[in-house]
């Protein structure tokens, strides 16, 4: 796998969360990422992004005061980077096995050190044929709000579309059949992804 | 074809009519009742019509908070999903997909399609399935709404039964009813004796637009003569009349004078003492003779003989009066009207009878009545006879008679003859053609009888349930009714078309439309008179 961006630390059927090689570098909210079972190519969206100290017990304490700019601390004290590390979590929304792409849940979780990078545009396109995910990413419950993740889902995907208003259009109206029970969150969704 | 798909079926019956649920592409601003759509079921499809539209929501929280939708994204969003309009679908007709049932062609229908069958407009090509081409019997009466395609009435069945043209004043009645004349007469279906009160069918009519329109004469030429009650008029107009009607006062029979009780302010007794002057004077004899009384002692003596009051007597003599001052009403006619009418009826020339001046409703409902009797006889008189022998029967006789609800209304409808062959169908193939702009004032019986109604615009309730009477899907056809445009724009159903169909009607009065309709010009007329001289000699 090309540019890979972490592995799998801990994995579950749906959802999986990912260490970084590089510090800070995670994928941006609501991008498309894939890591595998070994045998099954497993799609999540990133919902939620940690960095937090290697070891639980050392707390970071503050280091700039000295400093002109943030980033000098760094500079000062190159040892930092290797004690923080910043972790990724993906919600699980579709697979694919072969050539087929479903979007819906794998038969298994992903494994442990299975290596994770963000889908290249045509996996995009290709995934994006049928919208049949929301319904995962809109319901299932995680930490932080679904409704942004989806708005920020459909946002970065929209960008590869070669007509990113229709796209937006369709996903408004998939949307709009699922939350007619919930016409604010609906709202607030549609607010986020208005071209 | 899922480019005008227009939604799905997802509830309803087959009394109640069909619910459509619309998809977001189609839009409820497009839809218009009136139109027909076709339900793709999986082994057969459905024709229908759009009787209602109405606008709904997935979710009640839809309609009590709704979307911000000056957004036009969030507006579009939201159009056709979390709110959505729906259209209600009257089924109409059935048609099978496989090859039989092709060739039987659509069939009533008996069941509803499954949930979730397609709904798409209907395409030319289904309406031109279902309404025919033109032919020796279909003739082209209008469009439906918004399509190119002929709409054509099937005459032959047409003039089997009697039938309705209805609508408020300046719809279209008198148009569409000179357009079905012609269609009926030019295709050698029927002869038609047409009783024109307002000189509007014969020579030429009027019409907002151009001012004048070519009447039938001038299409139909020998196959149509036009008879008048007032030469004068005719002359002023320019009209060449074929024969001028005089009616003497023998040929005025009691209960003609009986039918004009209501319009001349008759008594039921003075009613009655028509009767015993007939009895006593003779049948040929007694309008000429009663109105010959002088009113002296003599007069008195035959009053107290038959046993006549005299305020009875003053009020017959008032009506009589009224009548013998219509001009065509003469003591010595120089002809019989009668015959001479049915010797062009026989010949399978229609007539056209002119009224001129003489509108007056007395003049209109006396000789009407008067001649349809008569010649109604002499139809049945033929009809015994052929079958009796086998011999051919007469060729069927369409009455066409505005201002319809005067001969058929509730209180008259039992004893006029206009009541009878209404009920009769066409037993002695005489059938009626009705044009009226107050249906309701029409017997509902006589109206139920009806074979096929066509009616424009009506604005009282009252009216549309009875050219409703009978009908299957009332409601529905009643919300087409209301929606239809003040011109040219009718619902016809009935006998002589497989559906009820909205149609503008087919045009009448443009240069084109004239050709179409087979007038010939000026020029080729006189072309084809000197060829026939040629040919003569
Ligand atoms: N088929 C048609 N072709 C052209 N013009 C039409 C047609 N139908 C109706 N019109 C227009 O509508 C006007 C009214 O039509 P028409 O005289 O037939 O009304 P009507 O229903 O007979 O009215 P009324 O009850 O007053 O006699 C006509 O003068 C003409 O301008
Ligand atoms: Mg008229």
């Amino acid at each position: 796998m090309s540019d890979k961006l972490g592995e799998v630390i801990e994995a579950s059927t749906a959802e999986f969360t990912a260490e970084c090689y590089e510090l800070y570098s995670a994928p941006a909210l609501g991008s498309l990422v894939k890591t595998s079972d070994g045998d099954v190519q497993i799609y999540g969206v990133v919902y939620n992004t940690t960095t937090e100290s290697m070891d639980p017990g050392r707390r970071p304490i503050a280091r700039g005061k000295h400093e002109k700019d943030a980033s000098d601390i760094y500079r000062s004290s190159p040892q930092l980077s290797v004690l923080f590390r910043t972790n990724f979590q993906a919600l699980v929304i579709g697979h694919k096995i072969t050539d087929d792409v479903n979007r819906y849940l794998p038969p298994r979780p992903a494994r442990i050190h299975s290596f994770v990078c963000e889908l290249d545009e045509g996996e995009i396109k290709d995934f994006m044929l049928s919208l049949d995910f929301l319904y995962i990413l809109a319901s299932t419950p995680i930490v932080g709000s679904n409704d942004e993740v989806v708005a920020a889902c459909l946002r970065n995907v929209s960008k590869v579309q070669d007509d990113s208003r229709a796209f937006l259009l369709k996903a408004g109206k998939e949307l709009a059949v699922l939350l007619s029970a919930e016409p604010h969150r609906l709202e607030a969704i549609l607010r986020r992804i208005r071209p | 074809m899922t480019e005008d798909r227009l939604g799905i079926v997802v509830a309803g019956s087959l009394t109640a009519g069909l619910e459509v649920k619309l998809d977001s592409s189609a839009s409820v601003e497009d839809m218009a009742v009136g139109r027909y759509v076709v339900i793709e079921g999986q082994k057969s499809s459905l024709f229908g019509m759009i009787t209602d539209i109405s606008l709904d929501a997935a979710n009640q929280q839809m309609a009590i908070t709704p979307p911000n939708v000056s957004d036009p994204f969030i507006a579009e969003v939201v159009s056709g999903t979390a709110v959505f309009g729906k259209i209600k679908v009257r089924p109409e007709l059935y048609m099978g997909s496989d090859a039989i049932s092709l060739l039987d062609g659509p069939q009533p229908v008996k069941t509803v399609p499954s949930h979730y069958s397609k709904v798409r407009s209907a395409t030319e090509a289904d309406m031109e399935r279902i309404f025919g081409a033109e032919g020796a019997k279909h003739f082209y009466v209008g469009n439906p709404l918004d399509m190119e395609i002929k709409v054509c009435l099937n005459l032959e069945e047409f003039v089997k039964r009697s039938n309705g043209v209805f609508g408020k004043s300046g719809t279209g009645k008198t148009f569409l009813t000179r357009i079905l004349l012609s269609g009926i007469i030019q295709k050698d279906i029927a002869t038609s004796l047409i009783f024109d009160m307002h000189s509007e069918y014969g020579w030429e009519g009027t019409s907002e637009h151009s001012k004048k329109v070519k009447g039938l004469k001038q299409l139909l030429q020998s196959k149509l003569a036009v008879f008048t009650l007032d030469e004068e008029n005719a002359r002023r107009r320019k009209v060449s009349a074929d024969y001028i009607v005089e009616i003497g006062y023998d040929e005025i029979e009691p209960q003609d004078v009986e039918m004009l009780a209501q319009t001349l302010n008759l008594t039921q007794p003075a009613c009655e003492a028509v009767y015993q002057f007939a009895r006593e004077f003779g049948d040929g004899k007694w309008l000429a003779s009663a109105l010959a009384l002088e009113g002296g002692e003599e007069t008195r003596g035959l009053l107290d003989r038959l046993n006549i009051h005299e305020s009875t007597y003053r009020n017959l003599r008032r009506g009589l009066d009224k009548l013998s001052r219509l001009p065509f009403l003469t003591g010595h006619a120089r002809d019989n009207s009668v015959k001479r009418i049915l010797e062009y009826l026989e010949r399978g020339v229609s007539v056209v009878l002119e009224f001129g001046r003489y509108t007056d409703i007395v003049a209109y409902i006396l000789v009407a009545n008067l001649l349809t009797r008569r010649i109604y006889d002499r139809y049945r008189e033929r009809t015994e006879r052929a079958m009796g022998s086998d011999g051919v029967q007469p060729q069927p006789l369409v009455i066409t008679i505005e201002e319809a609800h005067k001969f058929l209304n509730p209180q008259v409808a039992n004893q006029t003859i206009f009541g009878t062959i209404a009920r009769e169908m066409r037993k002695y193939n005489v059938t009626l053609l009705v044009v009226d702009q107050r249906p309701s004032g029409i017997d509902e019986e006589v109206m139920s009888q009806f074979g096929t109604k066509a009616t424009y615009l009506l604005d009282n309730e009252r009216d549309v349930d009875n050219v409703l009477m009978g009908v299957s899907g009332k409601s529905e056809l009643r919300t087409v009714i209301s929606k239809l445009e003040n011109k040219q724009q009718t619902l016809i159903f009935g006998h002589a078309l497989p559906l009820p169909v909205v149609i503008k009607t087919r045009e009448y009065g443009s240069a084109e439309s004239y050709q179409e309709f087979g007038f010939a010009d000026a020029a080729a007329l006189k072309r084809k008179a000197e060829q026939d001289k040629e040919e003569l000699w």
